[in-house]
C-alpha cells in the first residue's frame, strides 16, 4: 500500500506493482489510454486473422490441395473477413480517433470518458464472443464450431435449418455488441467533436483528420445500425421461431441481402474516411506545405458520405434486380468516384511543388495514393452491371476489395503508427526496420493481389476449397500465396519495431516531424490532462502560428 | 517547445459550444431512426405476403386511446422541463409524475394487445410473417417506452426526494428529447401498422 501514497507527484518514474498497472489499464477512462487499449486489442486480431489468411492460401497454394478440411476452410473465411472488418480495422481507427481528436481540437478529454471506456469493453467483448465460437460453438447439440457462414451469412444459410448449433449465433452477438460499442464511440466523438473545441477552434479551422472523423462518425450511426437490426431479426428468426428471412413462409432472402450491404457498403467508407484522415495529415507534413484545397476536402468528404449511403446494391447485381435498379445503382457507384478523384488530386496538388521527405510515414502515403487509385478503377469496372456479371463472386472481387483494404487502408494505418508512434510513446519507430516493413510489404502485396486478379478473369471462384489444376492457375495461386507469406513478414518486422523501439528507439521530444496540429505541442507521450492550459487557436495550423510569429497562418485564413 | 499555449491572439469574446448532452442525444436518435428503419421496411415489404392468417384486418384493432395517451405525455414531458428551467420544481414534479403515468398507460396498452392477440385470436412471433413483423416492430418500440419509462423513475425518485432543482434542467431536457423521439416513432409505427397495413 505504501509505495503508491506518495507516487502521485512522480508518477511516471515511480515502479508500481503490475497488478496496480494493470488495474490502472482496466479502469481507464483517459482517452490515450483507451486509444491504446483499442489499438493493441486490435493488433492482437491481426496476427489472428493474418494466421487465418496463411491457411487459406496454403490451402489454395495447389490444386487438390487438403491442407485443412472442407468445413475448416469455410470457417477460416468466415473468421477471417469477419475479424479483420469488425475487430482489426474498426479498433485500431478508432483508438487513433480516440487518442488524436481531442488532442487535435484542444480538449481535456472525450466528452463521455466513461461512455468511451464503456464502448471499448464492449467491442472488446464482441470479439471475444467470435472467438469463444471456436470452443463453445458447439453447444449443446454437438454441431458446429466456429462460424462458417461467410462474413455475409447469406439467407437462408444463416437459418436454423443449416447452420445449427450456436456458431452462427457467436457470430451474430458478437457484431451487435461490437456495433453497440461502436455506435456509442461515434456518438462520443461527434459530441466531443461539437462541444469540447477549445477556444478559436471554429469548425472551419479543425484538422482535416478530426473532420474526417466526424464524417466517419456519423456514418457509424447511419451504417452499423442497419446491421444491428438485420441481427436482431436473424436473433428473431433463429430462437423465436420468426419468418423474416424464411423463404417458405412467404419470408425473403433478398432482404437479408439488401439489410447487409446496406450496412456493408458504407462500412467500406467508415473504414476509408480515417484512412483518407491519415492521408491529410501526413501528406502535408512531410511536402512541407500547407493542405491543397480544405474546404474542397471537407466537401468531398461530406459528398462522399451521402453518395456512399446509396450505392449498396451494387453487391447484388447477379441477384437479378430489374434494370432501373441496375442502372441506378451504376451510377451512383461511379458517382463516388468524383469527390474521391477530388481528394486524391488534392493531396497531389499538396505534393505539387514540395520539399517532400521521404521517412517511412510518407512511403507509405505514397504507396496509399497509388494503390488506392488502382483498387478505386477496379471498383470503377465493376460498378458496369454487365462486367460485374462476368466478375461477381470471383477472385477478381477478392482481389479488388483486399486492394481497397489492404492497399490503400492498411498502407495508410501503417503511415499513422510511424507518424504517430513517437507521439504515443515518446520513441521513434526505427527508420531502418521501418524501410523493411514498407518494401517488403509493398512486395508482397504486388504479389499477392496485382497476380490474385487474374485467376478472377479465368473465372476462379471465391471461397471454393479447392480447384482444378487448369492452364496457368496453380501458378498464379502458388505466387499469391508467396506474396502472403512476404506479407506476413513484413507485419512481423512491425511488430518487432513496434515492441523493440519503445526501449530502444530514439528519444522523440514534443514535435519530431516539425508538424503544425495542437498535438504536437503536448509533450510525448502527453500528461493525462493533455494541456495545461487550454489552447487558444487562430489558424488551421496554430503551431505554424506559434513558430512563425512573423507570418502566421491567421494573417491568410 | 516547452510553451503550451499559443499566444499569437486573444480567446474569442464569446466561445459558446453546443451542450454534449443534446448532441449526443442527437446522435443517439439518428442512430435509432436507422435501426427503426430498417424494421419499418421490413414491416411494409412484408405486407400481403403471409401465407397463413391471420391478417391484420382480422386481427388488429386501432388502439386509439393509449396513442392519445403517449402523445399528449409528450406535451406533459416539454411542459415539465419547462416549469424546471423556470425553477417551479412543484408543477415539474406533477407534470413528470403524470408524464410517467401517461407512458405507464400505453405501456400496459400494448401489453392487453398483446394478450389478446396471443390468448384470443392465436396468432404468436412464429405464426406468420405478420406476426413477425408485427411483434418485432411495435416490440422494439415498446422496448424503447419501457427504457424511456426506466429513466423517467429514476429522475421520479430524484424528484420526490428533492434532488432535482433549475440546474438539472439541461439534463432533464436530454431525456425529454429522448421521449419526443418515443413519440415521434410511434406516430410512425401507427400509421404503418394500423392504417397502411390495414
Amino acid at each position: 500500500m505504501s509505495p503508491n501514497a506518495i507516487a502521485i507527484e512522480n508518477s511516471q518514474s515511480e515502479r508500481h506493482p503490475w497488478t496496480e498497472v494493470l488495474h490502472e489499464w482496466v479502469t481507464t477512462v483517459d482517452h490515450k489510454r483507451l486509444g491504446i487499449l483499442y489499438i493493441g486489442y486490435a493488433l492482437c486480431f491481426l496476427l489472428m486473422a493474418g494466421s487465418e489468411a496463411l491457411i487459406i492460401r496454403i490451402q489454395l497454394m495447389r490444386a487438390h490441395n487438403d491442407f485443412v478440411s472442407p468445413q475448416v476452410f469455410n470457417r477460416m473465411f468466415t473468421m477471417h473477413g469477419t475479424t479483420m472488418i469488425f475487430f482489426v480495422v474498426m479498433p485500431v481507427l478508432f483508438g487513433f480517433a480516440n487518442y488524436l481528436v481531442p488532442l487535435m481540437i484542444g480538449a481535456r478529454d472525450m466528452a463521455f470518458p466513461r461512455l468511451n471506456a464503456f464502448s471499448f469493453w464492449l467491442t472488446a467483448l464482441g470479439g471475444l464472443l467470435l472467438y469463444f465460437s471456436f470452443l463453445g460453438g458447439s453447444g449443446l447439440y454437438g454441431a458446429g464450431n466456429a462460424p462458417d457462414v461467410g462474413w455475409w451469412a447469406y439467407a437462408p444459410l444463416g437459418a436454423k435449418a443449416f447452420s445449427p448449433g450456436h456458431s452462427t449465433d457467436y457470430w451474430t452477438v458478437a457484431l451487435l455488441v461490437s456495433g453497440f460499442g461502436s455506435v456509442g464511440t461515434a456518438i462520443n466523438i461527434i459530441a466531443t467533436v461539437f462541444s469540447m473545441r477549445c477556444p478559436g477552434m471554429h469548425l472551419g479551422r479543425m484538422p482535416l483528420l478530426v473532420w474526417l472523423n466526424l464524417v466517419m462518425s456519423g456514418m457509424v450511426l447511419l451504417a452499423i445500425t442497419p446491421l444491428t437490426a438485420a441481427q436482431l431479426m436473424l436473433l428473431v428468426d433463429r430462437y423465436l421461431g420468426g419468418h423474416f428471412f424464411d423463404t417458405q413462409a412467404g419470408g425473403s432472402a433478398t432482404l437479408w441481402m439488401h439489410f447487409f450491404w446496406i450496412f456493408g457498403h458504407p462500412e467500406v467508407y467508415v473504414l476509408v474516411i480515417p484512412a483518407f484522415a491519415f492521408m491529410s495529415e501526413i501528406i502535408p507534413v512531410f511536402s512541407r506545405k500547407p493542405i491543397f484545397g480544405y474546404p474542397v476536402m471537407v466537401g468531398a468528404t461530406v459528398a462522399i458520405g451521402f453518395v456512399s449511403m446509396s450505392v449498396w446494391a451494387h453487391h447484388m447485381f447477379t441477384i437479378g434486380m430489374n434494370s432501373y435498379a441496375n442502372s441506378f445503382f451504376a451510377i451512383t457507384t461511379m458517382a463516388v468516384g468524383v469527390p474521391t478523384g477530388i481528394k486524391i488530386f488534392n493531396w497531389l496538388g499538396t505534393m505539387w511543388g514540395g520539399r517532400i521527405q521521404f521517412k517511412t510515414p510518407m512511403l507509405f502515403a505514397i504507396g496509399f495514393l497509388g494503390q488506392f487509385l488502382i483498387a478505386g478503377l477496379t471498383g470503377i469496372i465493376q460498378a458496369c452491371a454487365p462486367v460485374d456479371w462476368q466478375l461477381s463472386l470471383s477472385y477478381f472481387v477478392v482481389a479488388h476489395f483486399h486492394y481497397v483494404i489492404v492497399g490503400g487502408i492498411l498502407f495508410a494505418i501503417f503511415a499513422a503508427f510511424y507518424f504517430w508512434y513517437p507521439k504515443f510513446t515518446g520513441r521513434m519507430l526505427s527508420e531502418r526496420l521501418g524501410k523493411w516493413n514498407f518494401w517488403l510489404l509493398f512486395l508482397g502485396f504486388h504479389m499477392t493481389f496485382d497476380v490474385m486478379h487474374i485467376p478472377g478473369i479465368l473465372g476462379m471462384p471465391r471461397r471454393i476449397y479447392t480447384y482444378e489444376p487448369r492452364p496457368g492457375w496453380e501458378t498464379l495461386n502458388l505466387i499469391v500465396t508467396i506474396g502472403a507469406f512476404i506479407q506476413a513478414v513484413a507485419i512481423l518486422v512491425f511488430v518487432y519495431n513496434l515492441v523493440v523501439s519503445y526501449w530502444k528507439g530514439a528519444k522523440a521530444g514534443n514535435d519530431p516531424w516539425d508538424a503544425w496540429t495542437l498535438e504536437w505541442s503536448a509533450s510525448s507521450p502527453p500528461p493525462a490532462y493533455n494541456f495545461a492550459m487550454i489552447p487558444v487557436v487562430a489558424s488551421r495550423r496554430p503551431l505554424w502560428d506559434l513558430k512563425h510569429p512573423e507570418d502566421p497562418d491567421s494573417r491568410y485564413e | 517547445m516547452s510553451s503550451l499555449t499559443i499566444p499569437i491572439t486573444q480567446a474569442p469574446q464569446r466561445w459558446v459550444l453546443p451542450d454534449r448532452g443534446k448532441v449526443a442525444m442527437a446522435g443517439l436518435i439518428f442512430a435509432e431512426s436507422a435501426i427503426f428503419t430498417i424494421f419499418v421496411v421490413a414491416y411494409l415489404f412484408y405486407i400481403g405476403k403471409s401465407v397463413t392468417g391471420p391478417a391484420p384486418r382480422d386481427v388488429l384493432e386501432t388502439p386509439l386511446l393509449y396513442t392519445i395517451c403517449l402523445l399528449s405525455s409528450s406535451m406533459t414531458v416539454h411542459f415539465a422541463s419547462k416549469s424546471l428551467e423556470r425553477g417551479r420544481t412543484g408543477a415539474f414534479l406533477g407534470l413528470w409524475s403524470l408524464t410517467f403515468i401517461l407512458g405507464g398507460l400505453f405501456l400496459f396498452g400494448t401489453a392487453q394487445e398483446w394478450h389478446r392477440l396471443i390468448y384470443e385470436r392465436g396468432l404468436t412471433i412464429s405464426t406468420n410473417l405478420f406476426g413477425t413483423t408485427y411483434y418485432s416492430l411495435v416490440g422494439l418500440h415498446a422496448f424503447h417506452v419501457t427504457a424511456g419509462l426506466l429513466m423517467l423513475l429514476i429522475v421520479l425518485i430524484f424528484s420526490l426526494s428533492g434532488r432535482v432543482s433549475q440546474r438539472e434542467s439541461g439534463r432533464i431536457d436530454v431525456l425529454a428529447m429522448y421521449w419526443h423521439f418515443v413519440d415521434a416513432v410511434w406516430v410512425v409505427v401507427f400509421t404503418v401498422v394500423y392504417i397502411v397495413g390495414r
